[in-house]
């Protein structure tokens, strides 16, 4: 019992270490939901490994405040991703444009997979032809 | 040996090689899409008179150097020497752009640092930030008489990024 009691006051300091202030919740919801599917696809320019949603680096705060104000100005998606395209490369989007300089990127894996099949079938054939009874 | 067997040692080397160019490239420094853009607008006040205003159009016709920093940014501490020395030699004009940060802190980190600049504008809210597409302070563009871009620098000024790659490109630019 006196375990259980303890365990209880230790998770209940725990969870006052973690509160912090309510950060202000999205006025509206249908923004906030466009927003996230945007931003989701897209790749924080401080923390290069999280994406635009959920990243924390101030950078980030900021560019989703710049990005709710444009959906709110009625934007496409579009429209948007060329801001951020125009501003910081394609370096942002996680699925970037097939075009030249990407060529390699998009086609280079296919084209390692046909190489590789390429010898598979080959060291196959020969193995073949070493079992046959000559 | 059969020739073929050196092929896996001879992939492996190319392996090896492609690895070890990626080791010494910084995941930080992105190619700038501003490149050989116009220089974004802006129209901010500065941070030592903030009744006076300064717009990158004001500058049209000479080369210029834009230094993004901030009171708050500890690798605008390491570079502040540089940026000193360099604009002792008056090669060009240095503007600030004083990148989310408080007039009040701002002025005491030149008061204490030295001021290199021609003068700062104040960007409180971080959008002409945006616009320049800065993403880690310090940067430091170079922009041409047409107002455009010409080069970026991410991360702190050195005196052999000055020497090496800076000072001859704005040499170019004068003379064109």
């Amino acid at each position: 019992m006196k375990r259980l009691i303890a365990f209880i006051l230790f998770s209940l300091l725990a969870a006052a270490c973690f509160a912090k202030e309510a950060v202000p919740l999205a006025e509206d919801p249908v923004v906030e939901q466009r927003l996230i599917a945007i931003s989701e696809e897209m790749r924080c320019l401080v923390c290069q490994n999280e994406s635009l949603a959920g990243s924390r680096a101030e950078l980030a705060q900021d560019l989703r405040r710049e990005l709710r104000e444009q959906i709110r100005a009625g934007r496409s998606d579009e429209e948007i991703k060329q801001y951020m395209v125009s501003r910081y490369g394609d370096f942002v989007l996680y699925r970037p444009p097939v075009k030249p300089t990407t060529w390699l990127l998009w086609l280079g894996p296919f084209a390692l997979l046909l190489v590789a099949l390429a010898l598979f079938v080959r060291y196959l054939r020969r193995a073949a032809l070493e079992e046959q009874p000559s | 040996m059969k020739a073929k067997h050196w092929i896996p040692l001879a992939l492996f080397g190319v392996l090896v090689s492609f690895l070890s160019i990626g080791l010494t490239r910084d995941p930080h420094e992105l190619p700038s899409p501003l490149i050989d853009k116009p220089a974004p607008r802006f129209n901010l006040p500065k941070v030592a008179a903030a009744d006076q205003r300064f717009a990158p159009a004001d500058l049209k016709g000479q080369v210029w150097m834009l230094n993004v920093w901030a009171s708050w940014c500890t690798a605008c501490r390491e570079e502040h020497p540089t940026l000193l020395e360099f604009s002792r030699t008056q090669q060009v004009m240095l503007v600030g752009l004083d990148y989310k940060d408080q007039r009040a802190d701002a002025l005491k980190f030149l008061a204490r640092q030295g001021d290199p600049y021609q003068f700062s504008a104040l960007d409180l809210d971080g959008r002409a930030g945006i616009d320049w597409g800065v993403y880690g302070v310090p940067e430091t563009f170079v922009v041409d008489k047409q107002g455009v871009i010409r080069y970026k620098q991410v991360g702190p000024m050195t005196p052999e990024a000055l020497q090496g790659t800076i000072l001859p490109l704005i040499e170019k630019l004068k003379r064109s």
